[in-house]
């Protein structure tokens, strides 16, 4: 309970004021498309230089919390995923909000995660010497079969059809080689300088899934009797309230998979969120509804990306080890006032770092509040007419491309990625499993190199990648997962050809 | 209205005036982007932004220095951007890392060597350690090269990636212990490969000196040498050098950090940049920082650093061989 008495240092005037700067703006930057909360902690870090140690952290604290959350913002309201966490939100979340549900969309989206968030923080601070253990746990082989059991999600992420989601999983896996290796340093499938660098996941996310949606607008645009008029329907709050207190199914399962997935170095939040979203959909009995604007969908994916905040600063403060891009920025902010991070950092510097975790605690409570006051005026976007609509999506995801690295080629890329997938999805292929496969391919190859690399010096692969429980859960994991999406596939085909010879 | 046409015309024609004059008189006259080819976060990020924070002084630069982070396998996405695509105006610098840079550049597959770039001015070296976990049974360099000797080639060492400082200092250990161990890269650079030494991933590991002495300041890991000439009185007083181990390595694994501007632009530019950037790298306020975050600092003029990479060019042309 030691962490109480620091809660003192939240409320000084100086301390509340960045609390509440960094929640309003953490939130604008999280919905600004291609600002991912790494950017947005890494472009606030120098203003820390001024600031002392512990003002310092409540700043980067509360921007990182809330740009998590901000992230949603984009990703209903426009489809654009502001960051690889809030993906999941997309697929329910736009669907919603193109039905005028959009205020209860986002207001389930950040209820939920305050719920996930505060969740997480908690366990941060009474959970932080067990789980330190946990997450060194992983080593190579144990990341490799995590990034192989996200990739059997992917057959039954896509909704449709099994096959096509594997295909699109495919494709994400070959687009994730492309540019120099990062263990070998070979070249590979580069055919232009934008490429030498790979894809970057941000403007690749933002092609992914916006620009489809942007030329379905023009398309629908040229014909004036197709636009439909979005009535946007006004959400009460006690009615989000409500229905987040029966949904506790989808919370309950975002929470704990955001806070496991977050602990893991390494793999960190860009996946929490689809996980969350996938094993919630297995779980539910209202399968067929996810992907049409179903709310479990976004809350079990918001709560998730939340929940993971807190268990992410575990690895970075116990052991110094940032286990994600964004603790990774963290550190620097912490070095920067001379704060080493590390077992005894609770002894040293306990002020700093109790403050920090108790403005965490404190700004994912008004991020929800922040959040909620802005739900309502923001939701009225989907009113607007669709060919203004369109175009200024076109021109977010444009700047927001741009603005990831300063560079023209991620825009071509973006473009370029954009095309194909509205071809692809002309076909029933969809880009959530594609971005999976995107996601997951470079963390699968260089653990498997690495693992590979470490057997043959000790004592083979055959004992390396299946030795010892955690492996053989994990592999388990993996078939199991096979198997159900094998399954259930199956179930569906038999169904159909049911209600076929019915007919 | 009228007066402020005209007053804006005369500015306009000012300033083409000055430009038509000589751009490198005027230099700089608006901020500087810093191209660093790693990750927001990673020590030469880290650092970069900390010895530029003071560029914007009258005395210094008096232009304000923005990072560009370029990365990407292992450093060749921005060197190669640097190489081939960058203005060579003077106002698009980078950030060095040796022998990175160099050893990717012999080993081909990029597009820069040592010519595509002049160097302005050195600010940090972060030498190579050799850690092994809290827990490890080995508590000096002898009895992991005893250990080595023992079972060839089952001596896994994790280190940044390959082709960097890391595995130099890898390659140069082997060399002089005449032992095989097995070099283990990371993707994820030093924070993953300190990982994995104190997850026990790998039996031992190469790191920065930085990196290596806030793990050990945690609690995490044991130092067992410095790949350097002298011990680093400053943070690791108590750790001998590889030399004193009994070990023939040097100081060519280093990783030494600095700033340096594409082959092309003007030399009036890189005289001035090479006069100021040492000022600015010594500021106090800028040491002050670097101090606090565990960096050490070696500042080299234009002409130390022009000396250091060649002779670590001759060096690693003749490790790397048949490689």
């Amino acid at each position: 309970m030691e962490f109480l008495s620091y809660f003192g240092g939240v409320f000084e005037p100086v301390a509340m004021l960045l609390l509440l700067g960094g929640t309003v703006g953490g939130l604008i930057l999280g919905a600004t498309p291609g600002l991912s909360p790494t950017m947005a902690v890494a472009l606030l870090i120098p203003f820390t230089f001024h600031l002392s140690p512990t003002h310092g952290l409540i700043l980067l604290g509360a921007a990182y919390t809330s740009t998590v959350a901000g992230g949603a913002v984009s990703a209903i309201l426009l489809r654009i995923p502001g960051a690889p966490a809030n993906i999941a939100t997309a697929l329910d979340g736009h669907e919603m909000a193109k039905q005028g549900e959009g205020a209860r969309a986002l207001h389930l989206s950040f209820l939920a995660s305050g719920i996930g968030g505060v969740i997480g923080v908690l366990l941060l601070i009474f959970l932080t010497p067990v789980l330190a253990q946990w997450a060194l746990a992983f080593g190579p082989s144990h990341l490799f079969w995590m990034a192989i059991l996200g990739v059997t999600l992917i057959g039954s992420l896509d909704s449709k059809s099994f096959v096509k989601g594997l295909l699109s999983g495919c494709i994400g896996l070959w687009l994730s080689t492309i540019g120099y290796d990062d263990m070998q340093g070979a070249p590979r499938f580069i055919f232009a300088d934008a490429l030498t660098g790979g894809i970057n996941i941000i403007a690749a996310l933002i092609g992914l899934f916006a620009i489809p949606q942007v030329m379905e607008m023009f398309a629908k645009g040229r014909n004036a009797a197709a636009i439909q008029a979005v009535t946007v329907t006004k959400h009460k709050l006690s009615a989000s309230a409500k229905e987040i207190g029966q949904s506790g199914r989808a919370l309950t399962v975002g929470t704990v998979v955001g806070s496991i997935i977050g602990l893991i170095p390494g793999v960190g939040g860009q996946i929490a969120g689809l996980v969350a979203y996938d094993q919630t959909r297995k779980l539910s009995p209202h399968k067929a509804k996810f992907g049409t604007g179903h709310p479990e969908g976004v809350i079990a994916a918001e709560s998730a990306n939340n929940a993971m905040v807190g268990p992410s600063l575990v690895p970075l403060l116990t052991l110094s080890i940032p286990g994600s891009p964004t603790a990774a920025v963290l550190l620097g902010g912490l070095l920067i006032h001379g704060i080493f991070p590390g077992g005894d950092l609770f002894e040293r510097h306990p002020e700093v770092i109790w403050t920090f975790i108790n403005s965490m605690l404190l700004g994912q409570i008004l991020m929800v509040a922040f959040g909620i006051w802005i739900a309502a005026s923001a939701a009225k976007i989907a009113r607007a007419p669709m060919p203004i609509m369109a175009a200024a999506v076109l021109i977010l995801a444009v700047f927001g491309s741009y603005s990831v690295q300063q560079s023209m080629g991620d825009v071509y890329v973006m473009l370029v990625l954009g095309i194909g997938m509205y071809a692809l999805e002309k076909f029933g292929f969809s880009a959530a499993p594609l971005v999976l496969g995107l996601i997951l391919g470079p963390i699968a190859e260089a653990n498997f190199i690495q693992g590979s690399m470490i057997a043959t010096a000790t004592d083979g692969s055959l004992a390396y990648f299946f030795g010892g429980p955690l492996n053989i859960a994990l592999v388990s994991l993996v078939v199991g997962s096979i198997l159900y999406s094998f399954l259930s596939n199956r179930q569906v085909n038999t169904a159909l050809k049911t209600v076929e010879a019915a007919e | 209205m009228k007066k402020m046409i005209a007053g804006l015309g005369f500015a306009l024609a000012a300033a083409a005036m000055t430009t038509g004059a000589n751009a490198a008189d005027t230099y700089p006259d608006r901020p500087i982007s810093v191209m660093v080819s790693y990750g927001a976060g990673g020590a030469t990020d880290f650092q970069a932004r900390i010895v530029t924070m003071v560029a914007g002084n009258e005395d210094l630069l008096g232009q304000p220095i923005v990072i560009i982070n370029k990365p990407g396998a292992g450093g060749r996405v921005g060197w190669n951007w640097l190489a081939t695509k960058a203005d060579n105006d003077g106002y698009t610098v980078g950030a060095y890392n040796v022998p990175h840079f160099i050893a990717q550049s012999i080993k081909g597959g990029v597009q820069y060597s040592t010519d595509s770039f002049e160097p302005i001015a050195n600010w940090g070296s972060d030498p190579a350690v050799v850690v092994v976990g809290k827990d490890s049974e080995f508590d000096s360099m002898e009895d992991l090269v005893a250990y080595a000797k023992k079972n060839p080639g089952k001596t896994t060492m994790s280190g940044a990636g390959l082709f960097v400082g890391h595995h130099i200092a890898a390659l140069q250990i082997e060399k002089a212990c005449d032992c095989k161990m097995a070099y283990i890269p990371t993707k994820g650079g030093g924070a993953a490969a300190m990982k994995a030494v104190i997850a026990g991933d790998t039996l031992a590991g190469i790191n920065n000196l930085s990196d290596a002495y806030r793990a050990r300041e945690a609690g995490n890991v044991k130092i067992l040498g410095v790949a350097d000439l002298e011990r680093n009185e400053e943070f690791l007083a108590d750790v001998p050098t590889l030399k004193e181990a009994g070990l023939d390595v040097d100081n060519s694994s280093v990783n030494f950090r600095g700033l340096m501007v594409p082959k092309g632009t003007d030399p009036a530019v890189i005289e001035m940049l090479a006069a100021k950037v040492p000022e600015m790298f010594a500021n106090g306020r800028v040491a002050k920082r670097m101090k606090a975050g565990g960096s050490p600092m070696k500042i080299m003029t234009r002409d130390e650093v022009l000396k250091m990479w060649s002779e670590r060019q001759t060096y690693l042309e003749e490790l790397l061989e048949g490689l």
